[in-house]
Formats: structure tokens, sequence, C-alpha cells
């Protein structure tokens, strides 16, 4: 070995202690370049703010993730105590007024969210092939996060929380047929009880936000793989470029040439 | 073959769509106004739905079979998805039935036992409560004096005292007199008929012959015109009967008893609605079902079947 080597300069060997920790988590894990991937993707040129409703949605919900986890450190699910430990929340403990407040109107602030994603979504016909899967897991998400303001609506247990959650549990059981068994599955018995609440905090804090994580992680799989689309209006659409006109006259990727028109 | 046929399987571009959302909304709204509407939305919704589907089968090629080529020059050309050639065997001489398809089939189905075995008691603990061990216990409301004939009573009563303020209920108490002598009660239950929400007395209360037995508290109205939801402004007269808004049935009643001089509050059934007032009435009854559910007529074909209340 005849090579000689320059011995680093002193900024290269501060840079080299630095990234260390990075550069020993990537040659084992990959998960720098992962991470780089996810979020540096190519994507059409012309895309403007509105394609920043889902990332606002998903920041919402994480916003709900931990606003929630800590209120649950001093909410108490018990028909005795829920109250009580709603109003030690906000006049007692430090900055829990504030930490239920971003829960309270996060919450609006989520549903909105999704609702504009979804109609932006709609109005770009990002929906369309090959994205179909992707608008169909966004619609139950959305039942997912309705289904959150539901139970949560139940948890400050006042007044309006307990009739709201009457009326909506017996607005499920007017659904046809399987509607009795949904309402009684709902409140855990033929009239709200003392296992009501519980059972509405266990599906408010456990079961559906484990939905959601788990459909979030398929929908930005299918975004990541399928791409953005180009907005209605670009120049740049997918396909434009090396476009081949079919043989029967349809957009070769978009549409299947239909054969009604051409009867003999 | 197709020519072109790894293009996306997406249909054509089609009307008709629009047409069937246009007759689901008639049916929709027709099924609040009038069964006139909901009609001919069904039919609308149906026609078009009918030219809809009509649409996408003759303009994609379902009906036609693929044809397959021949996987070996041998095979004859049966579709690949059509009777044993989809499972016929690549060659004889392989293992007929490999280790290595063994231990995956396994592997799986194990891990189904496994995942069964801790899912099915788990949901069960889930599911099965809310409909096991339902049904309300008698409770006692007082003596028969503290009820005072033709009045209604507001009686507010703890249907499971291990539960606490939560069961805490109210139902109005009104003493017939004798029928075939034997005293006749009407115990009507506080639940609207439209969505449950707690109706109210249209009418003063006699606050001053306020009686407390425990936990129960009986307090009788002076005079009332009848019974009125706060939430959504469903009103019924003195006998339950739905007389405006929402409800879709009478309010429901209870059974009770009395024994040794007490009056008792027993189980709760639905009522369609009551003919008569006061001991003379005819109520027509049915099993308990959930506010907002109709027990007679048509409509009452969308609850074939009710949960064990």
């Amino acid at each position: 070995m005849t090579t000689t080597r320059r011995p680093p300069t002193r900024n290269e060997q501060l840079q080299q202690t630095i990234l260390y920790p990075v550069d020993w988590l990537e040659e084992r894990s990959g998960l720098v370049g992962g991470i780089r991937y996810f979020l540096f993707r190519k994507v059409p040129g012309d895309i403007n703010w509105f394609q920043t409703l889902g990332s606002a949605t998903l920041t919402a919900f994480i916003v709900q993730a931990l606003t929630g986890s800590i209120l649950a450190m001093y909410y108490k699910p018990d028909p005795n105590s829920a109250y009580p430990s709603i109003q030690h929340i906000t006049n007692d403990v430090f900055a829990g007024w504030l930490v239920r407040g971003m829960h309270r109107w996060g919450a609006s602030v989520f549903i909105i969210l999704m609702f504009l994603h979804m109609g932006r979504v709609f109005l770009f016909g990002a929906y369309k092939y090959p994205r179909e899967l992707n608008w169909i897991i966004g619609v139950l998400l959305l039942a997912m996060g309705l289904g959150e303001g539901f139970t949560g609506y139940l948890l400050p247990w006042d007044q309006t929380a307990y009739w709201a959650t009457v009326v909506g549990i017996n607005l499920n059981g007017t659904a046809p047929f399987l509607g009795p068994f949904i309402a009684q599955f709902l409140q855990g018995g033929t009239y709200i009880n003392a296992d009501t609440l519980p059972r509405f905090y266990a599906i408010h804090m456990l079961l559906i936000p484990g939905a959601i994580f788990a459909l979030i992680g398929l929908h930005l799989y299918l975004v990541i793989r399928l791409g953005v689309t180009s907005p209605p209006w670009s120049k740049e659409a997918a396909g434009t470029g090396t476009m081949i006109p079919s043989q029967n006259g349809g957009r070769r990727g978009l549409t299947r040439p239909s054969t009604r028109r051409r009867s003999p | 073959m197709q020519p072109h046929d790894d293009h996306p399987h997406v249909p054509g571009p089609s009307l008709w769509p629009v047409g069937f959302a246009v007759g689901v909304v008639v049916l929709m709204i027709g099924l609040i106004v009038s069964w006139w509407i909901a009609g001919l939305g069904a039919i609308v919704a149906l026609v078009f739905g009918f030219l809809w589907v009509r649409d996408l089968t003759v303009g994609t090629p379902l009906t036609h079979t693929p044809e397959v080529p021949p996987e070996s020059p041998t095979g004859a050309a049966v579709p690949a998805n059509v009777g044993a050639a989809a499972m016929a065997p690549a060659s004889l001489s392989e293992e007929r039935y490999p280790r290595s398809k063994f231990l995956e089939a396994s592997t799986l189905g194990l891990g189904a036992v496994i995942g069964g075995i801790v899912t099915v008691p788990a949901l069960g603990f889930m599911v099965g409560p809310p409909f096991l061990k339902q049904g309300q216990k008698e409770r006692r409301l007082g003596p028969l004096s503290d009820f005072p004939e033709g009045r209604y009573v507001v009686a507010t009563y703890t249907a499971d005292p291990t539960q606490g303020v939560v069961s805490r209920r109210t139902a109005y108490v009104r003493a017939n007199g004798l029928l075939d002598g034997q005293p006749s009660f009407s115990i009507i239950s506080n639940h609207c008929a439209h969505l449950g929400c707690p109706v109210q007395p249209n009418g003063p209360l006699d606050q001053q012959n306020k009686k407390q037995h425990g936990e129960v508290t009986l307090i009788p109205t002076i005079s009332i015109a009848g019974f009125g939801c706060p939430c959504h402004g469903g009103q019924y007269d003195t006998e339950g009967n739905r007389t405006s808004g929402p409800p879709v049935r009478a309010l429901d009643r209870y059974s009770f008893a009395i024994r040794d001089g007490d009056l008792y509050i027993g189980t709760p059934f639905s009522v369609s609605h009551v003919e008569g007032t006061g001991k003379d009435a005819t109520i027509h009854k049915w099993t308990f079902a959930y506010p907002g559910e109709h027990v007679d007529g048509l409509e009452s074909w969308l609850y074939p079947i009710q949960p064990p209340h």
C-alpha cells in the first residue's frame, strides 16, 4: 500500500465525530436513508398549498394523540369522578386548561381538515385510478375520526355530554336490523350504566386510535408508492410528454377503450 | 385477447350514476315527507342503477372468458381458472405434497389456532356483557296512599343501587282507581320515543307535598296537559300518545306490582298507542324497543330481532 492519505483536517474530524451516531444508525438500519426517501420525494413541479392539507390533517391527529395521552394522566373514567377530574384538569393542574383546550378545539380542527383534504382530493380528481384504494382508506379514516368525536364527547360527563350521547346512541339504535344491537353494544347494556363511560373511554383512547394509526400507515404507504397527483390544470400531466395515442383512440394509461360505441 | 389488455381496468365514463344519486336523494327525502315521493325515488334509483350496471358490464368484457395460452405443449387449452386444470400438478415425478408446503400450512394453521384462542374470549368479553344479565329488577316506589287518584306523581328512583347515581330513573305514576276491585296504575317512562331525552310534565309540580322514601323521591303534579320533550319538541297527551313532533310511537310504560300496600315498579314495555283514558284505556303493548324504533306498521319490519333487554 503506497497510497498517501492526507490527514483529515480539524473541521472534517469534527464533522465526522458529530455525524458518527447518525452513520452508526444508518449503517445498521438504513433508517436515515428511509426517512430521506419518505420526506424528500419527487413531486410534480406545479403542486400548490392545497396539497399540504393531508399533512396538516396528520399534524392535527398527532396533536390529538399527544394531548390526549397527557390528559389521560389526570382524567378518571368513572361516573362518580369523571366530572370532578375534568374540573381538576381545567382549574388546578398546571397548564391543564391549555392542554384540554388544545384537545377539545383540536378535535374540531382535525375533523374540518379531514373534510378539506377530502374536498381537495375530490376536486383535483386525485381519487382516480390508481389511487381508488387510498380514497377508500381515507373514507375509513373519516369514519374513525367521527367515531373519535362521538366517543370523546361523552368523557366530560356533564349534562350536554350525557344527553348528546343518549341521543347519539339512540340514533344508532334506529339503524335497520342491526341498530338495536349496535346501541346496546355501545352503551354496554339496555340503559346507560356504570360501564358506559369506561367503555367509551377505552374505545376513544385505545381501539379507534390504534385503527387510525394503522390506516394512516397504509394511507402514507400508498401515497409514497403512487406519488402525488398533478393539479388538474397542470401542463405536465402524467403521461403527456410521452403520450402515444392507442389504436382505439383512447388516452393510453388513463381509460380503457370502450367497445360499446364500436358496433359494426 | 383484447389489444392493450395491460390498460387499467377502469370503466368508461357514464352519466347514469348522477340519475342514480338523484333517485337515492329523492328516496331519502320521501322517507321523511311522503311514501309517494319515496316510491318515485326508488323507481328512479332502480332504473338508473340498472342502466349504470348495464353500462359497466357492456363496456368491459366481463362476459367474455379470457383465452389462456396452453401452459405446456401437451396441455389442453383450458382457461387457468376453470376445473382441474387450475390445480394440475406440473410434474408427476415431484413429491405430491412437499415438506415445505406442509410446514407452511402447519405454521399458518397453528398461528390461526393460537390467534383464535386469544381473540375469541377477548371479543366475547367485549361483546357479551351488554347482552347478558339484562332486565330490570322491581323497585319499591312507596305506599299506595302517596299516589292520589287521577294525578301524575313524578317518581325518581335508583334502578340499581350498586351502580349509584348513573342508574337514577324517572317515571310518571298515576293511580286510576279500582278496576275490577284491583288498584289500577299508569306508569309512564320519561324516555322520549324519539331519541330518548327526558320528557317533562306540561304543568306545575306540587312541591309542598314532595315525599322522600329512602332514595325514592315522589313529587305530585297539580294538573298537567301531557308531556313534552325539551330536546326536539316531541309532545304527548296524558296517556303518553304522541300528539306532535318527531316521536314514532307513544311513551313506554312499566308493569307494576302491589305488595303489602306498596307500589313496585316493574319491567318496561313499549306502546304503539293508547285508546281511551285511565283505567278504561286499551294499551297496545309491544316488547321493549329502543327510542326511535317503530313497533307497529311497515317500518317495524326494519327491526325484526330485538336484543335481550
